[in-house]
């Protein structure tokens, strides 16, 4: 027992250091399963705050730019005025209420804090479940796709980029209408991403908007970025290609998260009807 | 304890958002572990260490991570210290600095230890051997820039005190 002490002063040092390693990587581990709400992270209250003090000052080196997309997308609202349009026929504007029903609705956010050089990227928001904000909710910018909801608290939440290892989601070419899944390239360029799985009837060419497909979380027709680079590592039956994203994740401040009205009615048959398949097996 | 806010803040506030070609990217506030006095108990080191490691981690989102490249970092500087300094003349000038030890030894001490925690850092990241090209290539240039920094920060702070 003494020599047992004796030897784990002298060598204190090493088995200080394997207490301390194994609770970092106890910590990293839980947090990588990224379902489990982690303590240390950018939406506690205290990392949160000093985020969204530092961002209010950074916001006034871009003001200029914000004022220019500003006023292009006021430009574009105007456009869609009513009084932009010529009502041609007095039926069309009766059913105009009754033939939509609101699918989407879109809650303004800003970006406090973002990056682009890690291996997996994370984008922080400043708004969370008082705003309505839920998990897996998607988020857009007004020039495309930006990621995935995947952490909410009171006041913020974190988004999942499309620059992270697990982001998958279902795109297609605007042209073909053939699907594919989108991922981030292992290059971790920041402004490059892989469209892979697309059938090999597709012929898609240089130039081909990719946008967010029917089975995606994101409205269909939201932008991706473009085809850039078809001669990647081809995989038999699938074909895969570089896309060229158009949002510039470095410079991301206001995103959009999208609430999808009809979303809980889906899942609800979905699983309604599977546990109808159940029963019958 | 100011120099633990300061390299934290600019960390996190302006390293956060420097990067070369997306391949280089600093971690400076490591300088605060390598500059602890030689005196300090371990338990002492470990604990700051670790919790370095936590406070930069709340604001990078990757809990854990930066506490165990740091907490293998003081387990380094534990045995290069060991190796190369002989504890008895140090009573009057406790803090390992470029100013103090010498350039030669302070690149060494430096080099190394950046390069041990860069490189658990980056593998630990990633964590998939398919992609070690690029983690490797990213680990050998951030390395330098930071030890750069280090240098440089070690010329622009800490002479005065020699002066004095």
């Amino acid at each position: 027992m003494r020599n047992l002490l004796i030897f784990i002063t002298k060598y204190n040092a090493f088995f200080l250091f394997l207490i301390f390693e194994v609770g970092a990587l106890v910590i990293y581990g839980k947090y990588n399963s990224f379902q489990k709400a982690s303590l240390i992270n950018s939406t506690n209250e205290v990392t949160g705050n000093v985020y969204a003090k530092y961002n209010e000052a950074e916001r006034y080196l871009s003001l200029q730019q914000v004022n220019d997309q500003l006023a292009k997308d006021n430009a574009a609202l105007r456009a869609k005025l009513k009084s932009s349009f010529y009502i041609d026929t007095l039926a069309k504007r009766m059913v105009n209420d009754t033939v939509y029903l609101q699918q989407y609705e879109y809650t303004v956010a800003r970006v406090i804090n973002n990056s682009v050089n890690k291996r997996n990227n994370t984008i922080t928001i400043n708004r969370g479940s008082d705003a309505g904000i839920q998990k897996n909710m998607g988020v857009i910018s007004d020039q495309g796709v930006v990621g995935i909801v995947v952490m909410v608290s009171k006041h913020f939440s974190i988004v999942m980029s499309l620059l992270h290892k697990e982001t998958s989601f279902s795109a297609m070419l605007n042209d073909d209408r053939v699907r594919g899944t989108i991922k981030w390239a292992d290059n971790l360029d920041p402004r490059v991403a892989q469209l892979v799985d697309v059938n090999n009837s597709a012929k898609p060419h240089i130039g081909e908007l990719v946008v967010a497909s029917d089975q995606s979380l994101f409205p269909t027709g939201v932008p991706i970025g473009r085809v850039s680079n078809l001669r990647t590592k081809t995989g038999g039956f699938f074909l895969n290609m570089e896309v060229t994203l158009s949002v510039d994740f470095s410079k991301l401040q206001y995103v959009y998260v999208v609430t999808n009205r009809l979303n809980k009615e889906q899942t609800d048959l979905e699983l309604k009807q599977k546990d109808e398949q159940n029963d019958i097996n | 304890m100011v120099r633990f806010v300061v390299l934290v803040l600019v960390q996190v506030f302006l390293l956060k958002n420097i990067t070369l070609y997306s391949l280089s990217i600093p971690y400076i506030y490591i300088l605060y572990i390598l500059l602890l006095p030689f005196e300090i108990p371990n338990i002492l080191l470990f604990l700051l260490a670790f919790l370095t490691g936590l406070t930069v981690d709340a604001f990078y989102d990757t809990p854990g991570l930066h506490a165990a490249a740091c907490v293998l970092l003081a387990f380094v500087r534990i045995l290069f210290i060991n190796i190369t300094v002989q504890k008895e003349g140090f009573d009057n000038e406790p803090e390992p600095t470029l100013s103090v030890m010498g350039f030669r030894w302070f690149f060494t001490y430096a080099s190394i230890l950046t390069l041990f925690h860069h490189f658990f850092l980056f593998n630990l990241e990633v964590f998939s051997i398919s992609e070690i090209q690029y983690t490797f290539t990213r680990f050998i240039i951030s390395s330098v820039f930071t030890v750069f920094l280090m240098l440089i920060t070690g010329l622009l702070f800490f002479r005065r005190k020699e002066r004095k």
